[in-house]
């Protein structure tokens, strides 16, 4: 199991090296000029020496040379220097964003508790809703609670954030008012009451994201459980005399979650992704929300940067799903 | 095209009166043989979700592309008198701010978000099956393919979705035109970004079919690989292939609405369902019905598409069908 963790590691720095790769000559190809907005009245030589400034000037290879270094040479350096208070990074060169000419990645690290609050909320609450669902569902299979269970994954699946979002501000907020449509980023929690309203204004950003994990995890806990009902060591267990509670609770559940658990790490990455829609729906500031700015902005740097952190977060998580994967199931071993 | 039906095999577990009919009586043959999509379409009847969803969305296909023969009204000519208009005779879905027709609007919008939907899953279908029928069925480039299957899996989609958005959006408008070099794109965008499920699940049945005796048998004769992948393996896929189609339609759909709500989709004077649910938005609180109708229209192709789906990948799994 070790030696398969530390392959899939080793592994998984050339295919992060190439999609950073991908990446940065994908945006090379961008039309855009971020000198645009200087005023006309600037002699182009001005110009130029800006664009110099900004790097602009050096050949494809020594510009994604520099973006490797500062990325993942300087920063983790900035890091260290916050943490322990020492000074490495004096005077080096970060990734600076083009729109506010500061680091990318304080502002990255500025955005990211919003991110994590909504997101992370509507994550687990999605799946401590999913998990009895799909329980219930299979032990039950084509009662009317599955097959209204089937129907609300369904609609999970199909009414997509933009819509459902707009469908919950229409209801709670404009015809109801019973919670506020835009999240209030600058929202100190200090007091009981200060903690009310953070929750008042969460509640519907969590509930569109809620749905869509909820319809996802309770289909595969479904399916799980409905392949390991059948098993015969469930008749075993019914045949030496063990309660229902027991052999559905204890052994058919801790065998059925161990692709549900993968699947729930494999989701992580995805919802960061797709949470840049329910971002910009209810105008929470987060970091999808920061990719959709620096994309209309222009801001190649930025872009750069946080695609490369999705696509990072995803190849991270498929690498926990599998090692998981083989921690939880004896019968898989990967060497 | 008997032909084919006969070379698909039955996997042997219809019963057997059906399969052989001679097995009845040599004199009293009632029924003639029944192939593959008999059995299919008898199953499939049977799910009533399927069923309901295939109508709905053969009803809204209808409506957008024949609905302007009769709905003459054109969505994009602007009325101010007649703007912010609700429900009525004159205006079924009532008018936008400019006064434009909404139910013409919506029509015009399906009919680019479903062409959308369809050309890119047919675009996704056809890159999916290449790249898992080429790698099942040759050892050698499976490694490699596999590994770009998972290198594309690994990618950020939405994110990169909107980077080509962003950049080739202006030298395609250049190349054909504002609508046409948009449509182009994002066909070509959601197609390059989606194939590969589809490619993984082929991959899976191909490297099963490959090992089955009619493959052998096929090889025996001397059928030459191209020949052996056109009539032995495609046929035999087919049915993964036209599961992940109905998905692909839903997942395409879906996109096109997304890029267009985040204002990288299609140009603003050009109705789409996302593009309408998106300018609704700015009056959500005036007119919430402007924004309900677009999305609504969005979710039930969606869900639909997805019951269809359903309903397929039960009918075309032959170990489920006939129960």
């Amino acid at each position: 199991m070790l030696t398969f963790t530390i392959r899939r590691l080793v592994l998984a720095i050339p295919t992060l090296l190439f999609i950073s790769l991908v990446i940065f000559l994908l945006l090379e190809l961008a039309p855009g000029d971020p000198m645009a907005q200087v005023p006309l009245t600037v002699p182009p030589e001005v110009k130029q020496q800006m664009r110099e400034a900004l790097g602009l000037g050096e050949p494809i290879p020594v510009r994604y040379w520099k973006w490797i270094v500062q990325f993942f040479w300087i920063e983790p350096q900035v890091l260290i220097d916050n943490v322990f208070g020492t000074n490495l990074t004096e005077g080096k060169l970060r990734v600076i964003s083009w729109q506010t000419r500061s680091p990318v990645m304080d502002i990255v690290v500025q955005r990211i508790p919003q991110t994590l609050w909504v997101v992370g909320t509507a994550y687990v609450v999605a799946t401590l809703i999913a998990i009895p669902i799909g329980i219930y569902s299979a032990y039950r299979q084509y009662s009317w609670f599955d097959q209204a269970g089937t129907f609300v994954s369904m609609i999970g699946f199909s009414v997509p954030p933009f819509f459902s979002g707009v469908l919950v501000i229409v209801i709670f907020s404009v015809q109801l008012g019973w919670f506020p449509s835009i999240y209030d980023t600058t929202h100190v929690v200090n007091s009981w009451e200060s903690f009310v309203e953070q929750l008042r204004q969460m509640i519907m950003p969590v509930m569109v994201l809620a749905l869509q994990i909820t319809a996802q995890t309770s289909r595969f806990m479904r399916a799980s459980m409905l392949d390991n009902l059948n098993q015969d060591y469930v008749r075993t267990a019914r045949a030496k005399g063990l309660g229902e509670y027991a052999v559905v609770m204890v052994h058919v559940l801790r065998n059925s979650m161990i692709p549900v658990v993968t699947v729930i790490a494999l989701g992580v990455p995805a919802i960061f992704g797709g949470a840049i829609i329910t971002e910009q729906v209810f105008k929470v500031n987060g970091i999808g929300q920061l990719l959709i700015t620096a994309i209309q902005a222009n801001d190649l740097p930025m872009v750069q940067t946080l695609t490369f952190i999705f696509a990072a977060l995803i190849v991270i998580f498929n690498l926990i799903a599998d090692v998981l994967y083989g921690i939880l199931d004896p019968r898989i071993r990967y060497d | 095209m008997t032909d084919r039906d006969r070379l698909v095999p039955d996997e042997g577990l219809t019963p057997a009166s059906e399969a052989l009919p001679g097995a009845a009586g040599p004199l009293k043959i009632d029924k003639p043989p029944r192939g593959q999509w008999a059995d299919v379409w008898d199953q499939f009847k049977h799910h009533k979700g399927a069923m309901a969803g295939g109508i709905i969305f053969l009803v809204i296909v209808l409506t957008v592309f024949l609905g302007p023969l009769f709905w003459t009204l054109d969505p994009t000519l602007p009325n101010i008198r007649d703007r912010n208009q609700g429900m009525s005779l004159a205006h079924p879905f009532g008018t936008d701010q400019l006064g434009r027709d909404m139910f013409a609007r919506m029509m015009a919008g399906g009919r680019t978000s479903v062409a959308v939907g369809i050309a890119a899953m047919l675009l996704a279908l056809f890159l999916g099956s290449f790249v898992g029928v080429v790698a099942g069925f040759f050892k050698k480039l499976d490694s490699p393919l596999m590994r770009l299957t998972d290198l594309f899996l690994a990618l950020p989609l939405l994110p990169l979705l909107l980077v080509m958005m962003l950049l080739f959006r202006e030298p395609l408008n250049a190349t054909f035109g504002t609508e046409q070099g948009i449509f182009i794109l994002i066909v070509c965008a959601i197609g390059v970004t989606s194939w590969m499920p589809t490619a993984r699940i082929v991959r899976g049945d191909v490297l099963a079919l490959k090992e089955r005796e009619f493959v052998l048998a096929a090889r025996s004769i001397g059928t030459t690989n191209a020949k052996m992948i056109t009539r032995h393996i495609l046929p035999n896929v087919l049915s993964p292939i036209m599961v992940s189609a109905t998905l692909g339609i839903a997942n395409a759909i879906i996109t096109e609405s997304a890029l267009s709500f985040l204002g990288l989709g299609f140009p603003p004077d050009f109705p789409t369902w996302g593009r309408l649910l998106f300018d609704a938005t700015d009056y959500l609180q005036q007119y919430p019905s402007r924004v309900f109708w677009p999305g609504m229209a969005i979710s039930l192709t969606v869900l639909s598409v997805n019951y269809l789906g359903d309903g397929l990948r039960d009918a075309l799994d032959p170990r489920i069908r006939g129960r």
